[in-house]
């Protein structure tokens, strides 16, 4: 059976009381969540929420302004985001971010060679240990670009591949990097119903090989179909978190989607 | 087509408005009327563009590996006996070529590989040529001792000037470089007592083997052959090792390639460092034939040749970055008769270049396989070693 409650004994990434702010603007505000291992969770809120905010976080590309981050029962607060991605953790962004004239198999082996020694003799040498180090590279690469279902265009040039290829690509290429915790920021943006509905599946394919999920998505019929549990923020701040059941009644999350369509409307 | 006409036009009507002042209306409508023919020509070769891709393509087929060996060891033959086939000048051309390409594959490693927009590169030439010359003179050392430790010391200064530029990107890592060159150079204009100042140091040992000291022009082109071939050897390697890939990922986009796990300080830093260590040598090899070195070996112009012949090549493509050198050593020295209008053309050629080809001369290769999607025979074979590898 699947577990849905969050279950403090079983987590992953603990954020205690995390505050960012921009010059006086709390992009994010004492949040404070668990996320448990293998499982879907996604992160919702309005425009400007905060939700990629707490992922820059989360991911050392900003230093909080307060607070700690816990993974894996570690404070990794104030890593450099190479060092995290090191602990285990892996991010997509939100607009795409590849290595656009490099071909898709690069990209991919980019991501994988980062559990390997980087040396420059060995590079220069080239010695037995470096090419059967960089064969298992390559097998990893191979393995991931087939799990996406990306592995037929192995040689192209990742910037001429459509746009859900390529949210496919930024995908194997942070599986290839093998992480315990994948943050997904809007995976789905801009893809038709189509390729949502492969990449829901492929998250879940993901979420099975004990792969813990964090997923931004600002489609609703997704996320409250895909996930096992779901944070809401809202002005930076956390205004609910549960079941998706339990967060679609809540009155907080409802005045904050409505209220913000009524102002904008 | 219609826009490659108008920046065309665009381009050389401000190039005859630029150069009026020192060519005058007569030779400024000489060379707007040069440029139109030129024009035309280009025209002409777009409309048989796809037929000359294609013959591109069939050529660049036939030479996996067939063509490729044998064109490149007819190709080594002439370089290795140019010294018997010509004479002296010809030789020294050939000499001061290769120091070039040693000079651009080093500095490729900083702008083609790592995407690092370096202008004062020639800071680290001037650091290994005066390293040499002083320890030549001071110590007394030998040109063998002191090759690799001038290489060490311009990746040194490489690293330390590279620091504080590491969160600097585009134009304004570009500025910095640029004064860190200028730096290196007015100190060693101004430093009398260690430098001589202007007057430059004089008196240098130069190499010797057995015995047998450098004299002929013909024993510095075969010194520099040799460091020529370790170069393109270790940059080479370097190109396809994790390390490459880690430049390349930092230079298509450096907040990917954080995610990715790379550390961008140390690889950046490395890349300072390595594309350095080639300028080091190239500058003791330089104080060695050249028995002086002075400031104005080293000014920014150098830098900027340097650069050119990175882009002219083909950023990222060691055959395109040697290419480059070449063409770009040996054109002015055929064109000596031009040699005040040098700049104008160099210029000229470069606008032209970024405007019409990008890329660089050789490009990249395997954009050129893609585009031909129907003969996808290389690119199975390819992948079907991919995957033999995952049979193992
Ligand atoms: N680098 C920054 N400098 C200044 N302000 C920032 C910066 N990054 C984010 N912000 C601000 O923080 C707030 C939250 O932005 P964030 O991008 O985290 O929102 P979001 O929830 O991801 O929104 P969206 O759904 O539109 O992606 C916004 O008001 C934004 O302007
Ligand atoms: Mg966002």
């Amino acid at each position: 059976m699947k577990k849905t409650e969050i279950d403090k004994n079983n987590v992953l990434l603990e954020t205690k009381n995390l505050t960012k702010s921009f010059g006086g603007i709390h992009a994010i505000e004492d949040v404070s969540l668990y996320i448990n291992k293998a499982m879907i969770n996604a992160l919702i809120g309005p425009n400007g929420a905060g939700k990629t905010t707490l992922f820059n976080c989360i991911t050392g590309f900003y230093p909080p302004t307060k607070g700690r981050i816990l993974f894996n029962d570690e404070d990794i607060t104030g890593l450099k985001p190479h060092q995290i991605t090191e602990t285990g953790m892996a991010r997509t962004f939100q607009n795409i971010r590849l290595f656009a004239e490099m071909t898709v198999m690069e990209n991919v082996l980019t991501g994988s060679q980062c559990r390997y020694r980087m040396n420059i003799l060995s590079a220069i040498l080239n010695d037995k240990r470096t090419r059967d180090e960089e064969r298992e590279i390559s097998k990893r690469a191979l393995k991931y670009l087939r799990f996406t279902g990306i592995s037929k265009f192995a040689n192209h040039i990742s910037r001429n591949l459509s746009y859900g290829d390529q949210r496919r690509l930024e995908l194997a290429r942070a599986l290839a990097t093998e992480p315990k915790l994948l943050l997904l920021d809007e995976p789905a943006a801009g893809m038709n119903s189509n390729e949502t509905k492969g990449l829901m599946e492929l998250i879940r394919k993901i979420r099975d090989e004990d792969i813990t999920i964090l997923l931004i998505e600002h489609d609703m019929r997704m996320v409250m179909n895909i996930a096992d549990t779901i944070t809401v923020l809202d002005h930076g701040i956390k205004i609910a978190e549960g079941t998706p059941k339990e967060v679609q009644k809540n009155e907080k999350v409802i005045e904050a989607y409505l209220g913000r369509r009524r102002q904008t409307a | 087509m219609m826009q490659d006409i108008k920046k065309w036009a665009i381009g050389s009507l401000w190039l005859f408005i630029l150069t009026i002042p020192f060519l005058g209306i007569i030779n400024g409508l000489y060379l707007l009327v040069s440029l139109i023919a030129l024009a035309i020509l280009y025209l002409i070769y777009k409309s048989f563009e796809q037929g000359i891709s294609d013959i591109q393509y069939k050529i660049f087929q036939l030479s996996i590996p067939s063509i490729r060996w044998p064109l490149y060891s007819v190709i080594a033959i002439l370089v290795i006996i140019l010294p018997f086939i010509s004479d002296p000048y010809i030789t020294n051309v050939g000499t001061s070529a290769l120091t070039y390409i040693v000079l651009a594959l080093g500095l490729n490693i900083v702008v083609g590989f790592a995407g690092l927009l370096d202008l004062g590169y020639v800071a680290f030439y001037a650091v290994g040529a005066y390293f040499y010359a002083l320890l030549s003179i001071k110590a007394g050392l030998s040109f063998w001792a002191v090759l690799p430790l001038s290489a060490i010391m311009a990746a040194i200064f490489g690293i330390l000037l590279g620091f504080p530029t590491l969160r600097l990107r585009g134009d304004y890592l570009a500025i910095v470089t640029l004064g860190f060159g200028e730096m290196i150079r007015i100190t060693l204009n101004n430093w009398d007592s260690l430098t001589g100042g202007p007057n430059g140091i004089l008196g240098i040992r130069g190499p010797d083997m057995l015995g047998l000291s450098f004299s002929q022009p013909y024993h510095y082109y075969y010194l520099i052959i040799i460091i020529g071939i370790f170069t393109v050897f270790v940059v080479n390697r370097l190109n396809n090792s994790r390390i490459g890939r880690a430049w390349i990922a930092i230079r298509e986009d450096e907040i990917a390639a954080e995610a990715m796990g790379i550390n961008i300080v140390k690889m950046k830093l490395l890349a300072f460092a390595l594309g350095a260590f080639f300028a080091g040598m190239a500058g003791a090899f330089f104080a060695g034939k050249m028995k002086f070195v002075s400031p104005e070996s080293f000014t920014f112009f150098e830098s900027v040749i340097i650069l050119c012949m990175v882009v002219l090549g083909g950023m990222g493509s060691i055959l395109g970055v040697i290419l480059g050198a070449v063409v770009l050593i040996i054109l002015p020295e055929s064109l000596r008769g031009f040699q005040n209008y040098r700049m104008i053309i160099f210029g000229g050629a470069m606008a032209a270049m970024m405007l019409f080809r990008p890329q660089g001369i050789i490009g990249n290769i395997k954009r050129r396989l893609e585009l031909h999607p129907e003969d996808e025979k290389i690119l199975k074979q390819e992948t079907e070693s991919l995957y033999d590898v995952e049979k193992r």
